[in-house]
């Protein structure tokens, strides 16, 4: 039977695509046509969403983006075949967009039935997994140490390292927590998979499991994505049927059940030890370290946590070797980063590559510049605590050293574009504003050094006093990043301090000390 | 929608207990409350802290802390839009504004109707279909001045 794919991907149902389905569903059934409507993930051009793929013996020959009460006149027009329409992109491989990247994590992200586990397989499904199980604990550690993953969740710690002291702890239970929070501004990596692909966080968080003797798994979810716990759940329901799940992984000896939990609206909820607290049921408050969670993690007890994507990561790199991974890459940045292209961006989307790119590159090649056709003035990069690039930054490589050379960071690689109108001081007043509603108020410097910073920065918006108020946000911004526990008040200076640095202008014309250096 | 119930002790127990054996049931139970009767009200604090043998102080301090939990009832709808970067860049601020004329009220408020309470959220994972918001839990996004009326039409029905 033809195939006729619909994404369930929050990017096209936030656009129509569920009632674009129904139509779709209706008319088939009215005139008896034998197609399937498939509800798959996104295949990452976000701009071309909801974005409907018919399979024909040609190929799987993709439209859009599609708008609600087109379904009539694109099935009239001869879609269904593949037909000509000024809405058809053609073959998704052929597309400039795709066929630039190296789909690593996302390979079956927007391809397959996210809920069949058949169609799983079929794309190379639970091979990391059944290899897992075969060569056991140490090696499995051994391959992903030799892979060079590094969390992608921000901080980008040896993923290898991290699952050896946890396999080495001593505990009577042990957890696996996926970082599902994705807070950041300008990712959707996550949910994407989330939504998209939901085994292969389920296959890597199994194989995590048996490498360190851990038993039980959740995924802290974070509310504002309804589709994605929604979709992971039914799959987690749907593996656990299938034995992929429960008391003995793919019929082995090793037991692993995973659960979603759902956050609350909290943003430093993505910090991994607040994260564990609110799993607690605690406010979600950050905790002093040492104990690392990997000793005395969820409920006192040996923990992975790790972000999602790197736990997606996994399964493919055991399944076909490290060797792969690690050749892709600079430096010590090692394999594929899902870039992440928002904001005021023409091409928006996923965008999986090779680290290495230039920042430059991305944001005017494969993003094409602005929507807005204006030109490019600033990015930010890696969410709400990284940095503004101006364009004279465009030459650095997207990779973690060479950011923070460059005083920034590329986080949990979101990039989001701004033209020639944004006011780079209102974006700093911004940055403090964030930071003092999202607090979670165990340290001084962020608690007060964040409402101290909105309110002197809109005095220097204001006009009162700039050069005097501007080295009073460079004070606090020191005080912050050398006294706040953790990145939230640690990082704020970040976009303070680069809007600042790079943007003189925008600050009342008063180039202040760090612009001239 | 979002169910503007009043308490109901009895229906409370069955959420708390639905939720009791889990390990670390609190935010489980505190968004079933939540979702059934649109906030958690002092006497639910009171209700879950016996259950959970917590003190009442626990409760409320967790209740608190997040921005998904509400102590007081708000409107029967509750339209989040996005004021993250990425949304900002791509002209949230302007629909922001229209929204709050079209409503009449600002962020936090709830209509004098008690049909809408409009809120700030930060980030929906849309950044590239931005702006966006969520009217419930459906989500929307390339939100322009020209969809602003139906979304605000929708939100008062
Ligand atoms: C304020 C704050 C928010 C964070 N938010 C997230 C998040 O949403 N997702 C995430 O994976 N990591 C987040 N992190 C990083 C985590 O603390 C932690 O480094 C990460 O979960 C470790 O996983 P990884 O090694 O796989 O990256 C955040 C950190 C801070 C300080
Ligand atoms: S820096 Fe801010 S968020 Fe982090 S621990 Fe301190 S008060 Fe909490
Ligand atoms: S910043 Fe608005 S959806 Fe991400």
């Amino acid at each position: 039977m033809t195939k006729l794919f619909i994404p369930l991907d929050s990017f096209a149902v936030a656009c129509g695509a569920d009632q674009i389905a129904e139509e779709f569903g209706q008319l088939l059934a009215d005139r008896g046509l034998a197609v399937e409507i498939v509800r798959n993930g996104s295949r990452g051009l976000a701009w071309l969403e909801p974005m409907i793929e018919v399979e024909t013996p040609g190929g799987r020959i993709a439209y859009g983006p599609i708008e609600p009460g087109e379904a009539a006149a694109l099935i009239d027009a001869g879609v269904l075949a593949g037909a000509g329409h000024p809405k058809r992109i053609g073959k998704v491989e052929e597309h400039p967009f795709f066929a630039r990247q190296r789909r690593h994590t996302f390979k079956r992200c927007g391809i397959t039935d996210p809920l069949s586990l058949d169609d799983y397989r079929a794309h190379g499904g639970l091979k990391g997994l059944e290899r897992a199980i075969g060569i056991e604990a140490e090696a499995i550690v051994a391959e992903v140490t030799a892979s060079g993953l590094r969390g992608r969740g921000g901080a980008g710690f040896p993923t290898g390292i991290k699952w050896k002291t946890v396999a080495e702890a001593k505990g009577d239970r042990k957890y696996i927590v996926a970082n599902a929070d994705e807070g950041d501004s300008g990712t959707f990596a996550d949910r994407m998979i989330m939504e998209g692909d939901p085994f292969c966080l389920i296959e890597g968080m199994a194989i995590a499991g048996v490498a360190t003797g851990a038993t039980k798994g959740y995924i802290y979810l974070r509310s504002e994505y309804p589709v994605a716990i929604a979709v992971m759940r039914e799959a987690i329901r749907r593996a656990g049927k299938a034995g992929l799940l429960g008391a003995s992984l793919l019929g082995s000896s090793h037991a692993f059940d995973l659960e979603v939990r759902v956050g609350a609206g909290a943003y430093v909820c993505g910090e991994e030890t607040s994260l564990l607290d609110s799993l607690e049921g605690k406010r979600g408050q950050v905790r002093f370290k040492p104990p690392l969670p990997a000793i005395q993690g969820l409920f006192g007890k040996p923990t992975v946590i790790n972000n999602v994507i790197t736990l997606a990561s996994v399964p493919e790199i055991l399944a076909a070797g490290a060797d792969g991974y690690k050749e892709l890459g600079i430096g010590r940045s090692r394999g594929t980063i899902p870039i992440q292209l928002g904001g005021n961006v023409r091409h928006g989307g996923l965008f999986e590559a090779p680290f290495g790119m230039t920042l430059g590159a991305i944001v005017e090649e494969i993003g094409g510049g602005t929507a807005s056709g204006r030109p490019v003035r600033a990015v930010q990069v890696g969410g709400p605590l990284g940095a503004y690039f101006p364009v004279s930054l465009f030459d650095t490589p997207f990779d973690y050293e060479a950011f923070a050379a460059k005083d920034g960071l590329i986080g949990h690689a979101g990039i989001v574009v701004f033209d020639d109108t944004v006011d780079m001081m209102k974006q700093a007043r911004f940055a403090f504003e964030f930071c003092a509603i999202e607090s979670c108020g165990k340290c001084t410097p962020c608690r007060v050094g964040a409402v101290r910073g909105y309110e002197t920065v809109k005095k220097i918006i204001d006009g009162e006093r700039p050069a005097e108020n501007l080295a009073l946000v460079e004070d606090l911004c020191n005080t912050m990043k050398f006294g706040s526990l953790c990145a939230l008040g640690g990082f704020t200076p970040y976009p303070v301090m680069s809007a600042i640095r790079h943007f003189p202008e925008d600050f009342h014309g008063e180039p202040m000390r760090v612009a001239a250096e | 929608m979002v169910y503007q119930a009043t308490y109901d002790e009895t229906e409370a127990a069955e959420i708390i207990a639905e939720h009791e054996a889990l390990e670390g049931p609190l935010l489980p139970i505190l968004h079933g409350i939540q979702a059934r009767f649109g906030h958690v009200p002092e006497a639910a604090v009171r209700q879950i802290a016996a259950a959970l043998n917590l003190t009442r102080a626990e409760v409320h301090g967790v209740v608190t802390f997040y921005h998904d939990f509400h102590k007081e009832p708000r409107g029967r709808h509750i339209l989040k839009v996005c004021r993250a970067e990425a949304c900002q860049a791509a002209g949230s601020d302007g629909i922001a504004d229209a929204i709050e004329k079209a409503l009449g009220i600002g962020f936090g408020e709830t209509t004098p109707d008690g049909q809408v309470t409009l809120e700030a959220v930060y980030c929906l994972g849309l950044c590239a279909a931005a702006p966006s918001a969520m009217l419930d839990r459906r989500i929307v996004g390339r939100l322009s001045e020209a969809k602003v009326g139906a979304l605000v039409e929708e939100a008062r029905l």
